[in-house]
């Protein structure tokens, strides 16, 4: 049995399919950040998902889909100021990511660009 | 004979290159006759071939496992799977091929997760009632098995048999 079954929980969706959860997740939270597979939330809870896995914020309350084999989904809410901070904190990671990435390709452009009124007409 | 013989020698050539190399069977729930049958099959199959396996599951699936083999004459490694899954994403273990048993929505998000977090060759095993739409519905990288079966296992296993490792 994972933690969060012992924590104190919501249920917002019973038994659905996933695709459902995802979506009820965003129409009906504040923030909606996507996550992979796999991504560890309390002490020792993986998210299962297809990709993209949505987590909602509403309020102080997180949102997240719980799956199990016999059972199907759920969209559990449980309240984690330390949780949602994380989350954010990982959003944020994931641009800056993905600027460090794009930034070399910046460089290359600059590179490329003319240093001289010479050397632009010979382009 | 000959034909014997060579296919000796192609069988000790298959266990040969699959020394050492990790199977995973990941049970989803276990509510479908065909899904315990296959998965003692296929692991003896994999076994045979030199593979080292390890079958995840449920509580109950492993309990419905331990008691159809209680001597562990086909299946020696069995594995919860929730903790299999954060072993796997925290990157103590993984495997070279995957095959992940499904019948329903629930199943086909796991297999997701393993398509995710696993470098192993996917392969998505579908059966029950609704196999062909829920073999439709998976867009994950994957390679499918798909037969509509819940008490007959051969349609699976005649599947199964044509998977080449």
């Amino acid at each position: 049995m994972s933690c969060v079954e012992q924590m104190k929980y919501k249920l917002h969706l019973e038994r659905t399919s996933f695709k459902e959860a995802r979506e009820y997740i965003e129409k009906n939270s504040d923030e909606v950040y996507y996550v992979n597979p796999g991504y560890k939330i309390f002490k020792d809870y993986y998210i299962i998902g297809v990709p993209p896995v949505a987590m909602g914020v509403r309020g102080t309350e997180m949102l997240f889909t719980y799956v199990k084999p016999c059972h199907g989904t759920f969209v559990m809410g449980i309240d984690s100021e330390e949780e949602i901070a994380r989350l954010r904190e990982n959003e944020l990671e994931k641009i800056k990511k993905s600027l460090k990435s794009a930034s070399p390709k910046g460089k290359a452009d600059s590179g490329a660009a003319p240093a001289s009124f010479a050397d632009m007409y010979k382009k | 004979m000959s034909i014997n013989r060579n296919n000796g020698n192609l069988a000790q050539e298959m266990e040969d290159m699959s020394e050492g190399k990790k199977a995973l069977l990941v049970m989803g729930c276990p509510e479908v006759p065909v899904q315990m049958s296959m998965v003692i099959y296929l692991t003896h199959k994999l076994k045979k071939s030199g593979w080292d396996v390890t079958v995840a599951g449920t509580d109950a699936a492993v309990k419905l496992l331990k008691v159809a083999d209680p001597e562990s004459y086909y299946v020696q490694k069995t594995v919860d799977l929730d903790e299999l899954i954060g072993d796997v994403v925290e990157k103590k273990v993984d495997f070279d091929v995957c095959f992940a048993f499904m019948h329903s929505d629930a199943g086909m998000t796991y297999g997701a997760t393993f398509s995710a977090i696993s470098k192993a060759r996917l392969f998505a095993v579908v059966f029950g009632k609704n196999a062909e739409a829920l073999g439709e519905s998976i867009d994950y990288p994957a390679e499918k098995i798909v037969a509509t079966a819940t008490h007959n296992p051969n349609p699976l296993k005649n599947k199964i048999d044509k998977v080449a490792l």
